[in-house]
């Protein structure tokens, strides 16, 4: 008997009781779903976190200053000390000492209230140099960025993110107008456009940028320190190469050994894989347990086909007085089995399809679909059908044909 | 004349030439085995039936009748003994040998007529053909001509629900004949039909014998085994007696 008859014979056997089959298939297309859909949450939130990270700019290196040790001897942790300074930024952007870095922009960053006219709104103010706008690859809506000369005398102008634009101004173009930033005047000379990563509120968006001098003025500080110092590298392949001329040279600087370093370098890369590392731990979790309801629907299918070889006793005697081999009859329950598996993973697959279209809708969480996923969806249900359809099939082959024969 | 029936002529003929049997039986044993208790349902039978005849095996229940009916038809193999079925030495045959021996060789007609409920008539029939590697086509071809043999020509498409018992038996024989076998075993064929049905499927072995096939019926209603030219008498595991009777004009006189 041929793999096509033998196929033709178990879609027959299946469509002969199509209830039980549709029955044994929900376990089936319930898992096969669920672990789609899992791995694609896993996936589209996985693609938001690299999209908002790729948005910081591209070739970025994120200088961060360590962590600070008190008088009590407490430390900090990272972030905490104030150990990079403007003479860092200008050590690293020397084309002689680190000459694989495109450019340089240092950032001061604080929290403070903007008022227009009568509105209000708080947000992060940057205080930053021209170099900014490229190293974070940001366009703008409208109006310009400040210049160097603005940079220099300490300007009071400003550029406005897209969200704080909207939130101080609800009609009307902001550039132009006044604001007064923590009590000094800036005039708003343009308008950051978005960068596109919203999707859950990103930061990015609310910002309001102007020169580090600037910035200094506002707050009332003479410090020459700054949170972050962003480096944009010449291209991706000298990133590396870039990260080390930036390690040398602060170490250097600041007089420390590569293990007491008061800073840390990070790329967009690791920052990928710290966000992705949590997402992966969720994906493996929820993945589990959805790898388990698949579990339970292979399950399902053994004791049906199980059921199936009992209540068909009497055929499987016939076909073997009729000269069906113990193989032939092995194969057909084999066979039958990997049917309603495929059938059941084909069906979950579109499942997940459909809810990957509706979940989005509803829990404002994308969903990502791959078609590795997908080919590895039906993949497992096949191995599922044959797996859980060995036994029923290996107990069918076994039946002596007289005893088959007999049973009423 | 139908392709079948010249067929069945032209093996009449030669039957006499042909001294070689379709069965034969030597010293055949069988025990069953159920825990501690032995029971031996076959002590030693020699059979031989030739091509062409037309055997009623009779016994009361518990005879041994089936046991013998099993090994007949290669669905079971004697404990000690040789069992030849044309010419084939079937005594020590695998599973997997036996199963393609009952599928070139054997028709099987059942009491309970043993039809997949959910195939119509001609799907039936064509069961042994799919075992044997018949290709589609060909199958349908065939199935059709034994419906139309056993004169079910009408209802190839009908499913064993919508006929009577009679029918159903009928649809049963057209299977037993379609791979045109060396010998039609029939298990009581009558034994759940009416007396109209009964001489039906009488009618229709009487016809497959008198074109030359083999057939062996079992049966423990000696109405039935009275048409058969040769009875066997099984008892207590034994042969008993082996009665032949002239046939004159299909009647046994």
């Amino acid at each position: 008997m041929s793999w096509a008859e033998t196929l033709r014979a178990a879609v027959e056997a299946i469509r002969a009781h199509r209830l039980r089959s549709a029955l044994t298939m929900v376990g089936i297309v319930i898992g096969i779903s669920s672990v789609v859909l899992t791995v694609g949450l896993g996936q589209g939130a996985q693609r938001e976190v690299e999209d908002q990270i790729s948005a910081l700019g591209s070739n970025l290196l994120i200088v961060s200053p360590g962590s600070s040790t008190d008088s009590a001897g407490v430390r900090g942790g990272f972030g905490s000390a104030s150990t990079l300074t403007v003479g860092d930024a200008a050590a690293i952007a020397d084309e002689d000492v680190a000459p694989d870095v495109e450019a340089v922009a240092p950032v001061s960053s604080s929290q403070t209230s903007l008022i227009a006219g009568e509105s209000n709104w708080t947000t992060s103010l940057i205080g930053t140099t021209t170099s900014w706008q490229d190293v974070r690859a940001r366009e703008l809506a409208s109006g310009r960025f400040f210049t160097d000369s603005e940079l220099e005398r300490g300007a009071e102008v400003v550029v406005l993110g897209p969200d704080t634009a909207s939130e101080l101004f609800e009609r009307g173009s902001p550039v132009g107008q006044d604001i007064t930033i923590a009590g000094s005047r800036a005039t708003v000379i343009g308008v950051l456009a978005s960068t596109g990563s919203s999707a859950s509120g990103s930061s990015e968006d609310d910002v309001a940028v102007v020169p580090l001098s600037t910035a200094q003025a506002i707050t009332g500080t003479t410090s020459t320190s700054v949170s972050t110092i962003y480096v944009e590298a010449r291209t991706g392949d000298t990133l590396a190469a870039a990260y080390q001329e930036i390690q040398a040279l602060l170490l250097t600087g600041h007089g420390v050994s590569a293990t007491d370093a008061d800073f840390s370098i990070s790329t967009q890369e690791s920052l990928v894989e710290t966000a992705n590392a949590t997402n992966r731990t969720l994906t493996v979790l929820l993945g589990g347990v959805a790898g388990i309801s698949l579990l339970v629907g292979g399950i399902g299918v053994m004791n049906i086909m199980l059921v199936s070889v009992t209540e068909r006793i009497r055929e499987i005697g016939l076909r073997k007085a009729l000269g069906a081999t113990p193989s032939v009859i092995g194969r057909q329950f084999l066979v039958e089995a990997s049917v309603l598996g495929l059938a059941g993973g084909a069906i979950g697959v579109m499942v997940a399809v459909v809810g990957a279209q509706t979940l989005p809708a509803l829990i404002d969480q994308p969903v990502s679909l791959s078609a590795v996923a997908v080919t590895a969806a039906l993949g497992t249900s096949l191995a599922l059908g044959v797996g859980f359809g060995v036994y029923p099939a290996t107990r069918a082959a076994r039946l002596t044909p007289i005893d088959a024969l007999r049973s009423d | 004349m139908s392709a079948a029936a010249r067929r069945g002529r032209s093996a009449q003929r030669t039957r006499g030439a042909n001294t070689a049997p379709v069965i034969e039986l030597e010293g055949v044993r069988k025990v069953y085995r159920s825990g501690e208790i032995e029971f031996e349902a076959l002590r030693g039978v020699d059979v031989a039936i030739d091509e062409g005849e037309y055997v009623a095996v009779v016994g009361p229940s518990g005879s041994g009748k089936s046991t013998l009916m099993n090994i007949l038809g290669c669905l079971d193999v004697a404990t000690s003994g040789r069992y030849l079925l044309a010419g084939e030495d079937v005594s020590a045959m695998s599973e997997r040998e036996l199963a393609l021996v009952r599928n070139r060789r054997i028709g099987f007609v059942f009491q309970q007529f043993h039809l997949l409920p959910s195939k119509s008539a001609w799907r039936n029939v064509e069961l042994p053909l799919v075992y044997a590697g018949v290709p589609r086509t060909e199958r349908r071809d065939r199935a059709v001509a034994a419906l139309e043999r056993v004169g079910l020509g009408e209802r190839i498409d009908n499913r064993p629900g919508e006929m009577s018992g009679g029918q159903q038996q009928r649809v049963a024989v057209a299977r037993a004949l379609v791979t045109e076998p060396a010998l039609i075993l029939a298990d009581e064929p009558t034994g759940n039909l009416d007396s109209a049905s009964t001489a039906d499927v009488f009618g229709l072995l009487d016809d497959l014998h008198a074109h030359g096939r083999t057939v062996v019926v079992i049966t423990h209603d000696h109405e039935v085994a009275d048409r058969a030219p040769r009875n066997l008498v099984v008892r207590d595991g034994l042969v008993t007696e082996d009665r032949r009777f002239v046939a004159v004009g299909g009647v046994r006189r």
